[in-house]
């Protein structure tokens, strides 16, 4: 297995990642609250841009609705457990189904009657925003008042009912960016990983080479789904409530895909890239601005602005790419392995 | 034996504009064929339709035996039919290799034996030394051979050629034929092609059939058509030969 997963990587890359992931463990023993949580938020958006990703960058199809699923997945996991005490790992299996069904069910609808392009992420807008209003009617989960977990001092890690310290979280998110990394690399270069390229670049042509692509498109919106709705039940457990408005609001959905974009669609790094960039940068910029003692209203969003539109005008591929040519990973140079 | 390919009475109607009328014809195993005619004569049509992308409005298409007139692209490729577009489609993002290997896939689940399947479908179309290259940085021939190699890396029975010399300088044209003649003739592959260029015409195919305003109006060797009276009229001109 591990070989595999290795072959054809340049042994620099392997290098560099085992450095930036043995650094990434020992974080916790180094830096203070403040920056686990922003290594946190880091990790988790990097998770949530490599599953939204799978989607877009790897299948050609854009949602701009993915905070349905990290909303159904948070909901499903958080319900399960205040209700019924039901441990969120357990809950995770209800969850993923849940959203791995509401994600079947917007594509089927969509590509069965051939809504395609900025239709089809109207369409993902939509349900999320059905979502969004109904849970505020959902009395199940206290509606629009907002669903609460029970916060308690706990005087140790509780792993598997995730209740404790920053560092719990902050290895919980570690493991799940890591997994999902392997997944979207072990994806990319398989046989549904050459069909998704396919038909993100040009649908007709791949229908010609023989590939079923309602097939494709149908498993590639089911494993985002899938995978986002994880993201949902750490997003529950680490901030402990729930308000339908935050949870399915359309700005939920962008903030998502922003890492990816500014990072690099389609590319593995792109979402690491983005997150690190978009949450890192910012963060910084902020802290050092308020040492400077000055604290500008909105001055995270003017940089997220910023950072779009010099992706946008000066690498509209995202950052990753040109880094890549630079470091000497070419696309087209990485896959001459076998 | 019965021909790979029988078309038997084929139209296709575009909200009354007749495309296609009542089109018949056969073509034996190992053989390459060719279907020429003038602009808006309904060749690219037919060509469609044989591919999965129209339903016929009348008639039936028959391939190794079996219906498949009305059937999807996908399904149509599964059965052994591959085509190239005359306006070619490559994967631009990917690289030259990769868009074969989408081809190679098809028949195989293993991406390494894909992998080498796609080099040897390279090897044969004069495109090993650019499959790093990404597809959308070709020049038009290297495009045209790419088309090509995309369809065959499915294994197809049957490769359907649309236009693949439109737009090729004569030299360019004379390697694509030298390439599809040798396939044709290494793997005995049935090949049935659209063509304006008369000169690859006459040196790859044993039988043409002529259409024009979407009826077939002969059908024979290609030195039969070029002196039949009612094809020299409506498409080559007096003058052509």
């Amino acid at each position: 297995m591990m070989g595999r997963l290795t072959q054809g990587v340049p042994r620099r890359i392997l290098i560099a990642l085992a450095v930036l992931l043995a650094v990434l463990l020992l974080a916790p023993w180094v830096a203070n609250d403040y920056v686990l949580t922003v290594l946190i938020l880091i990790l988790y958006f990097a998770y949530t841009g490599q599953a939204w990703n799978i989607m877009m960058g790897f299948a050609g199809q854009l949602s701009l609705g993915h905070a349905l699923y990290v909303g159904l997945g948070a909901y499903t996991t958080a319900a399960l457990y205040v209700h019924f005490g039901v441990s969120p790992w357990l809950g995770l299996p209800v969850a993923i189904v849940i959203a791995a069904m509401a994600g079947a069910f917007i594509g089927y609808l969509a590509f069965r009657f051939g809504v395609t392009g900025v239709y089809f992420a109207i369409l993902t807008i939509a349900f999320c925003e059905f979502a969004r209003i109904g849970f505020d009617h959902f009395r199940w989960v206290s509606g629009s008042s907002g669903f609460f977990l029970p916060v308690a001092n706990y005087t140790r890690n509780d792993l598997w009912n995730l209740r404790g310290s920053p560092a719990m979280f902050y290895y919980v998110m570690l493991a799940l960016t890591v997994v999902a990394f392997l997944i979207c690399h072990w994806l990319l270069r398989s046989r549904i990983g050459y069909f998704w390229q396919a038909i993100r670049e040009d649908e007709m042509a791949a229908k010609t080479l023989g590939i079923d692509t309602f097939r494709y498109k149908m498993i590639a919106v089911v494993i985002s789904a899938s995978m986002t709705s994880v993201a949902g039940m750490f997003f529950a457990f680490y901030y402990n409530n729930l308000f339908p408005e935050q949870v399915f609001h359309i700005s939920r959905s962008i903030e998502l895909i922003l890492g990816p974009i500014i990072g690099g669609i389609g590319t593995l790094f792109g979402p690491i890239i983005g997150a690190i960039v978009l949450t890192g940068l910012a963060e910084s910029i902020f802290e050092l601005l308020s040492a400077l003692g000055w604290t500008p209203p909105g001055a995270r969003q003017v940089f997220y602005g910023v950072c779009l539109l010099i992706v946008v005008m000066l690498l509209p591929d995202g950052i990753w790419p040109p880094l890549a040519r630079k470091l000497g990973l070419d696309k087209s140079r990485d896959k001459t392995e076998r | 034996m019965a021909a790979l390919l029988e078309v038997a009475n084929v139209s296709k109607n575009f909200s009354g504009l007749r495309a296609v009328s009542d089109v018949t014809f056969a073509v034996p195993r190992g053989v390459i064929f060719a279907v020429i005619g003038p602009n808006g004569a309904g060749k690219t049509t037919l060509f469609n339709m044989i591919a999965g992308v129209f339903r016929p409005n009348a008639g039936t298409i028959v391939f190794d035996g079996e219906r498949i007139d009305g059937e999807p692209p996908e399904q149509v490729c599964r059965r052994g039919i591959g085509r190239t577009f005359q306006l070619v489609r490559p994967f631009s993002g990917l690289s030259v290799e990769d868009n074969v290997m989408v081809g190679a896939l098809h028949r195989r689940h293993d991406v390494t034996a894909a992998r080498a399947h796609a080099r040897d479908v390279l090897a044969r179309l004069d495109l090993f030394d650019k499959r790093e290259q990404p597809a959308g940085s070709l020049t038009l021939p290297d495009r045209k051979r790419l088309e090509v190699a995309r369809a065959l890396a499915t294994d197809p029975k049957l490769l359907l050629l649309d236009e693949v010399m439109a737009g090729l300088r004569p030299t360019e044209t004379d390697r694509m034929v030298d390439i599809l003649t040798r396939i044709n003739r290494e793997s005995g592959l049935t090949i049935l092609l659209i063509e304006h260029v008369m000169r690859a015409v006459m040196s790859l195919a044993s039988r043409v059939l002529v259409l024009h305003h979407g009826a077939a109006i002969a059908e024979g060797t290609p030195q039969a058509v070029v002196r039949d009276p009612a094809v020299v009229e409506s498409y080559l001109g007096a003058e052509a030969l």
